[in-house]
């Protein structure tokens, strides 16, 4: 089966930008990615497993890419987290898909 | 001095099983836990969550498998020290080795087996500038003990269930209850956010939404909070004796991280190719806390690791002593409590 790579800009938790690939076709999200390159330590980052409940995989959306709408548990998350900003979103909760492709992303800090 | 054969830091998923692979070797287990219920995350973070991939159980929830764990080891009758944290290590001449809590209680025993997880569950701490200055002060992350807020003015600041309840349960206490919140939504159960709404309607509780508390005021003591309006950014006081701030936990490697243990990203290094041991002769690490090459942090690779390990802490424990692997159908279970589970015997009868 043919896949498709996207590019993604993430910058990590120093600030160094990194641009990588993130396969579309194997139901990762961008909390996933993340961990999958090792751009934030093991432990710092998806602590809940991906179940919108800690936070720790809360990053600034840099770009203008449209990206699927905020349910209820991400944002109530997101009310009860640290560093929140107009853009922030949970990782776990972005489906890398290929409309996706060129997303640039910051970390948000380790709280 | 609380004694034991294997010593378990963490009551989680992986913690419990080992209790059960123990006791099939006749060994005892304590086991430490800085949350105040056994289940670790599994009771923590996500209890009415399913799990999937636990062998066996198509589908079973966190909650429901921590219960399961326990009952399975319940016969080895397991010692608990919970509601406290594992805070240092010290190797005796004897070959034993001591850990000592936070609250400073100590337990002994020749084999430790640290099942932590990801870490001992911290509560987050807002990001107001001033608010360590107060830390006991006035501000608590947790509540302890109800009863110092009898008759006092209280501010709890969250919007997740233990903010909903602590201020349901507070309001029968305190003198006053201000419950502030970034948002007006609030994501506890159904019902305790309707007990909210009616003990605001009649007065027991004072709503403040959407609004964050950017300041603590007060002179060696707390004796108010700054807040402000998250719509109209303006900023009032609020007079108080205690802040609460509720914003979950979350967890840290803590403590462990300074006994000397080989970390490598987050977590202990251990020899898979054999049982699991640390550094650190006698200690062992099994669990999401673990890591070698392959590692995969998954409820049911702790239940392997915690069985290969209860092998090598018999041979610690009684060294040179024979042992063969015995299967439970075929020796049944006998536990500490002198309760015995057996298979059935088959039944012999002749057919006329």
């Amino acid at each position: 089966m043919e896949s498709q790579d996207i590019k993604i800009t993430i910058i990590d938790r120093d600030g160094v930008s990194h641009t990588i690939d993130a396969p579309t076709d194997m139901a990762m999200n961008l909390m996933e990615v993340v961990r999958a390159y090792e751009l934030a330590p093991e432990g710092t980052i998806g602590i809940c497993g991906g179940m919108a409940m800690c936070a720790s995989c809360q990053c600034y959306v840099l770009s203008d890419h449209e990206l699927p709408e905020m349910q209820d548990d991400e944002e109530a998350m997101l009310s009860e987290a640290f560093y929140v900003k107009d853009n922030s979103r949970l990782g776990c909760q972005i489906q890398i898909n290929p409309e996706m492709d060129g997303l640039e992303v910051e970390l948000a800090p380790e709280s | 001095m609380i004694s034991t054969d294997i010593l378990i830091i963490g009551a989680g998923p992986t913690g419990l099983f080992t209790v059960f692979e123990a006791g099939l070797l006749k060994l005892k287990c304590h086991l430490i836990d800085a949350l105040p219920q056994p289940g670790g995350q599994c009771s923590e973070i996500y209890p009415k969550k399913p799990i999937y991939d636990i062998p066996a159980y198509p589908e079973i929830l966190a909650g429901e498998l921590t219960e399961k764990l326990l009952e399975q080891c319940k016969q080895f009758e397991p010692g608990f020290t919970l509601g406290e944290r594992a805070e240092t290590i010290e190797k005796q001449d004897d070959g034993t080795f001591i850990v000592t809590t936070n609250k400073g209680t100590k337990h002994q025993a020749p084999v430790v087996a640290i099942a932590g997880g990801l870490g001992s569950f911290e509560p987050r701490k807002p990001l107001i500038p001033n608010i360590t200055d107060f830390e006991d002060k006035g501000v608590e992350y947790m509540i302890k003990d109800p009863e110092i807020y009898r008759n006092k003015r209280v501010v709890i600041a969250g919007g997740g269930d233990s903010a909903l309840d602590w201020s349901i349960f507070l309001a029968d206490v305190a003198s006053e209850v201000t419950l502030i919140h970034r948002r007006n939504e609030f994501r506890g159960h159904l019902d305790s956010v309707e007990k909210v709404q009616e003990l605001k309607n009649i007065g027991k509780i004072n709503l403040v939404t959407p609004a964050e508390v950017i300041g603590i005021i007060g002179n060696g003591h707390v004796n108010g909070v700054a807040v402000k309006n998250a719509e109209d950014e303006k900023e009032f006081n609020i007079e108080c004796d205690h802040f609460i701030p509720l914003f979950g936990l979350s967890p840290k490697l803590g403590p462990i991280a300074n006994w000397g243990l080989e970390i490598e990203k987050n977590a202990i290094k251990v020899n898979n190719a054999l049982d699991y041991q640390t550094n650190i002769p006698g200690v062992f690490a099994i669990g999401d806390v673990n890591t070698y090459p392959g590692k995969l942090k998954l409820i049911l690779c702790g239940f392997h690791e915690a069985t290969l390990m209860c092998q090598a802490a018999y041979q610690i424990i009684n060294p040179g002593k024979k042992y063969v692997l015995k299967y439970t159908t075929v020796s049944g279970v006998d536990g500490f409590d002198g309760t015995r589970k057996e298979a059935p015997k088959a039944v012999v009868k002749t057919i006329d």
